[in-house]
């Protein structure tokens, strides 16, 4: 079975590669704060307990009063999952996160589609264009606010 | 006096009836005594009894066509499971008719960046090529348009012109699909021309002739035995030089969509596919006369049937292949033909010449010591091919890309 | 001599014999050899995602089947299995046989399209795809048997399916069973063994195992490529620690390797279906207290299954309503495009068709 490490655990994996980087904890995910991503982020691959060489998805999520990247992140080695999750800062104008691209490849098309879909900006990205929809097209259609 | 479709009794007949008084071809005369034309216009209905004589060929072919359309459908339906065509006509039969009339009845395309005069004149130069070999092909023991004594050179030269037809038409389309579909016909043609024109020395040599005439009556036994490597090249050069399966690059549906006739439609884009068709008919029937034996046959059915069981039979060989083998690619092409092909024409013609060194005009027997030698010399060359050719998996990797330029930004389609 | 020549930008699609779908690549040629690559997509687009939100949890089931269309019966599946984590309903027993029967036939028959079409691209004149196209009927209709639906099935629920297969099912299940492993040896003794296809498909499109991981490529690619990753076996969803089966490898990476592996997983997914035939036992499809609206307590769930094409994920937030509050679908078709350029640059224009065949993408669900 692939193990979920619940929050605490991966709070304090995260705590261990760069301490301070954790903003929060709940029962099954980590928050992390938006600038030690980058760093966190090749810690959670490379490291020899966490080992998460797969990233399984990128998820922008709208909370109204904030916006939300979750991450999902895999290790075959290890058979465990672990829930990581960025903030884009407060409010809901210019919500940013930095690129995990250099870390993982498959972060590519998937934060593209974020960017596109949700209107979430990945700092870093090498080549951050609109995917489902085309330039120009008005707005960004996973946000609450989104009408047609 | 060369020999011509005068030698068929039946225009012959037809002739002897026009021309008054041509003792020479019509011993005898015909039923109407002095003939139909006055003296000196014996001209006047050799043009005639020609005229005829075209039109019953061309005619033939086009149904021929038709009726390989239909059968290829068949076939291949019965090759994939299913019925195929089946509605129009009793087993369908009328189905290519209808298909006729749908594509005479389409609207006809131009692009508007098309070279007007090459995307007009190609569909036409793809068909009247094909046709034109239909004139040395000896259908019968004594039914041809022309006995040309340069036969062979006359076919390979005619069906080199069709090759014009691709790259006219993927250059007047203006269209990047087309074009690549072009310059891979190009690159098929001047690969494939040369083992199959060396692979047919081999027959000459032991014909002594290029007529195709000649070519047949030499074949006390079939050249496919005396010749089979180069049967075997000829065969894999016709399929190539006509782009059929496993060789059609040029028109290959699943990269280019239609390769270079991708911009035609309607009647145009008909004339492509009855030249294709057409020119498989061709390449059959000059396998049929140059390997296997053409007319010839046991006398219990006449020499026309046996050219037309023999024309089904590698017709229905080739549908076969088509039905069953994915396509090659473009430089896998290529070096098969050069590294594979071209020292199995090379090996035959050497090994041809020593044998017509000894045998200058070989009997019955002594041809049939040539079918043991040259299958022996087949068998061995082909096993050290297999042992010692390129092989699956171990090709070169491609270009390295660093040496190429950075590609421009922009552009499209 | 050297001749100067100028790259050509051509656009393959997005109405392409070859496409699989509406799929738009910007490719520039140097000559026959491919320099770039730059995948287009959205044209197949229809915010299946957003539509979720505006959806109760069973009429989204609805909406799965359009996104990977040949594969309905595992998009239902995933979808039912993370609304079962989110709202803690444990299947009745015989729904879940019934959709690992249904999960794992729909396993065959989007390899049948997956090898029919790599074997079109290969240009082999339909004649495997026709042979294809045979038996994916045979489980069509045995889908329309089970639910009255052949491609756009809804069959699944959360808790188990919506309708019992009937008698005539089994035996006609059995029959395919048995005739299925025979029809798998024709495709092998028509394509396996052909030169042509060796000779194109060996050593093409080679990518090493680190890249794929690190590009998060799932399924049959991450397995042609080595790497014994099946969810079915590491995580264990339904009741496929009750079966056996193995998992099928290859270890060159290439074309060919992708195409021998899943053909090797048809024959373990005949294996699998015959095990839950002979398992299943008498009982209610799916539990009476399951409510029709679904209304799962807030809170977050990521559930993952080994779908046809890689790992189908369904990542659900709950506010507490009927509706999901986000709905997001982990596409393996769509993720496992990411190296596409890689695996292309450098090779020749009959080469990209067929490995783009050899990923076997589906458009609905690369665009959701």
């Amino acid at each position: 079975m692939t193990a979920l490490i619940p929050g605490e655990r991966i709070a304090s994996m995260i705590a261990s590669i760069v301490p301070g980087a954790v903003a929060a904890q709940d029962r099954g995910a980590a928050w992390i704060r938006a600038e030690t991503w980058p760093a966190v982020a090749r810690g959670l691959r490379d490291g020899e307990e966490t080992d998460f060489k797969f990233l399984s998805a990128v998820t922008g999520v709208d909370y109204i009063d904030h916006y939300e990247v979750v991450y999902h992140l895999t290790s075959f080695r290890l058979n465990h999952r672990a829930v990581v999750k960025v903030r884009c800062g407060e409010g809901r104008e210019e919500p940013a996160v930095p690129s995990c691209v250099p870390v993982w490849r498959g972060a590519d098309l998937q934060e593209r589609e974020v960017y596109d879909l949700m209107g979430i900006r990945f700092d870093g990205h090498p080549n951050l264009k609109r995917v489902m929809l085309w330039e120009g097209f008005p707005g960004h259609p996973h946000r609450k606010d989104f009408l047609r | 006096m060369t020999s011509s479709f005068l030698d068929n009794a039946f225009f012959r007949n037809i002739y002897c009836n026009l021309a008054s008084s041509d003792s020479a071809r019509c011993a005898g005369g015909g039923p109407f005594g002095d003939g139909l034309f006055p003296p000196g216009w014996e001209w006047f209905a050799f043009l005639v009894t020609a005229f005829l004589t075209v039109f019953v060929v061309i005619n033939g072919a086009l149904l021929g066509v038709n009726a390989y359309i239909w059968g290829e459908r068949r076939l291949i339906g019965r090759i994939q499971g299913r019925p195929g065509p089946n509605r129009w006509g009793p087993f369908g039969l009328l189905t290519p008719v209808a298909d006729l009339i749908k594509i005479l009845t389409k609207e006809d395309i131009v692009p508007a960046a098309a070279d007007r005069l090459l995307f007009f004149l190609a569909p036409f130069l793809i068909v009247v090529p094909v046709l034109l070999v239909f004139a040395v092909v000896p259908f019968g023991s004594s039914s041809w348009v022309a006995d040309l004594n340069i036969g062979l050179l006359y076919v390979l030269a005619v069906l080199s012109v069709e090759s014009f037809a691709p790259v006219m038409a993927g250059w007047g389309s203006q269209n990047r699909y087309a074009m690549f579909g072009a310059l891979r016909a190009v690159a098929l043609l001047v690969s494939y021309e040369i083992p199959m024109v060396l692979s047919l020395l081999g027959v000459l040599m032991i014909a002594g002739s290029l007529s195709l005439v000649d070519v047949v009556h030499a074949q006390s036994v079939p050249f496919i035995l005396v010749q089979p490597l180069g049967f075997l090249v000829f065969f894999i050069g016709t399929v190539a030089e006509i782009q059929r399966a496993p060789f059609d690059l040029a028109e290959a549906e699943s990269e280019l969509v239609g390769g270079y006739h991708t911009d035609y439609s309607g009647i145009r884009w008909g004339l492509f596919q009855a030249g294709e068709f057409l020119a498989t008919i061709a390449g059959a029937a000059i396998i049929v006369t140059v390997f296997l034996g053409g007319w010839r046959g046991p006398d219990f059915l006449p020499s026309h049937a046996w050219f037309f069981i023999k024309l089904t039979g590698v017709l229905v060989v080739m549908t076969w292949i088509r039905g069953t083998l994915p396509r090659l690619r473009i430089d896998q092409v290529t070096s098969f033909a050069w590294k594979g092909l071209l020292p199995l024409a090379a090996l035959n013609v050497v090994l041809s010449a020593l044998l017509s060194l000894i045998w200058p005009a070989p009997t019955n027997g002594e041809l049939w010591i040539m079918v043991a030698i040259n299958m022996t010399v087949a068998a061995a060359a082909l096993i050290v091919l297999g042992q010692f050719g390129p092989k699956a998996g171990e090709r070169p990797t491609p270009a390295p890309v660093s040496t190429l330029r950075e590609a421009t930004p922009g552009g499209g389609n | 001599m050297s001749m100067r020549t100028e790259p050509v930008t051509v656009n393959i699609g997005p109405h392409h014999p070859s496409t699989h779908g509406v799929f738009r690549l910007r490719v520039t040629f140097d000559g026959e050899v491919i320099v770039d690559v730059e995948p287009v997509f959205g044209y197949l687009h229809r915010g299946t995602e957003k539509l979720a939100e505006e959806r109760t949890y069973v009429q989204f089931v609805t909406l799965t089947d359009r996104m990977d269309y040949v594969a309905s019966m595992t998009n239902n599946q995933g979808f039912v299995l993370a609304v079962e984590k989110l709202a803690g309903i444990t299947p009745s027993p015989r729904g879940v046989w019934l959709r690992m029967i249904a999960a794992e036939l729909q396993r065959i028959a989007s390899h049948l399209v997956g090898m029919g079409f790599f074997l079109q691209d290969l240009g082999a004149f339909a004649t495997p795809l026709m042979y294809a196209m045979r038996e994916r009927e045979r489980i069509l209709d045995l889908f329309e048997m089970l639910c009255g639906a052949r491609i756009t099935n809804s069959y699944m629920r959360p808790g188990g399916v919506f309708m019992d297969a009937p008698e005539d099912f089994w035996p006609a299940v059995n029959r395919f069973l048995d005739e299925m492993p025979g029809y798998v040896d024709e495709y092998e003794s028509l394509i396996s063994g052909n030169e042509i296809v060796l000779s194109r498909t060996k050593g093409v499109a080679r990518v090493e195992l680190d890249a794929l991981i690190n590009a998060s490529i799932s399924g049959p690619m991450l397995r042609a490529a080595g790497l014994a990753w099946d969810l079915r076996k590491k995580h264990p969803y339904e009741f496929y620690d009750r079966v056996e089966f193995d998992v099928p490898l290859a270890q060159e990476s290439d074309n060919w390797a992708r195409y021998i592996v899943r053909i090797q997983e048809m024959r373990e997914s005949v294996k699998i279906v015959r095990q839950c035939v002979q398992q299943i036992e008498p009982g209610p499809i799916r539990p009476k207290e399951v409510p029709f609206l679904v209304r799962p307590p807030a809170g977050e769930v990521y559930s993952s299954i080994e779908g046809p094409k890689g790992e189908l994920g369904y990542y659900i937030v709950s506010d507490g309503s009927i509706a999901p509050y986000r709905c997001k679908v982990r596409a393996p078709s769509y993720i496992n495009l990411t190296l596409l350029k890689d695996m292309l640059v450098g090779w020749r224009v009959a080469d990209m068709i067929v490995t783009f065949g050899s990923i076997d993408i589906n458009m609905g669900e690369v665009d959701r």
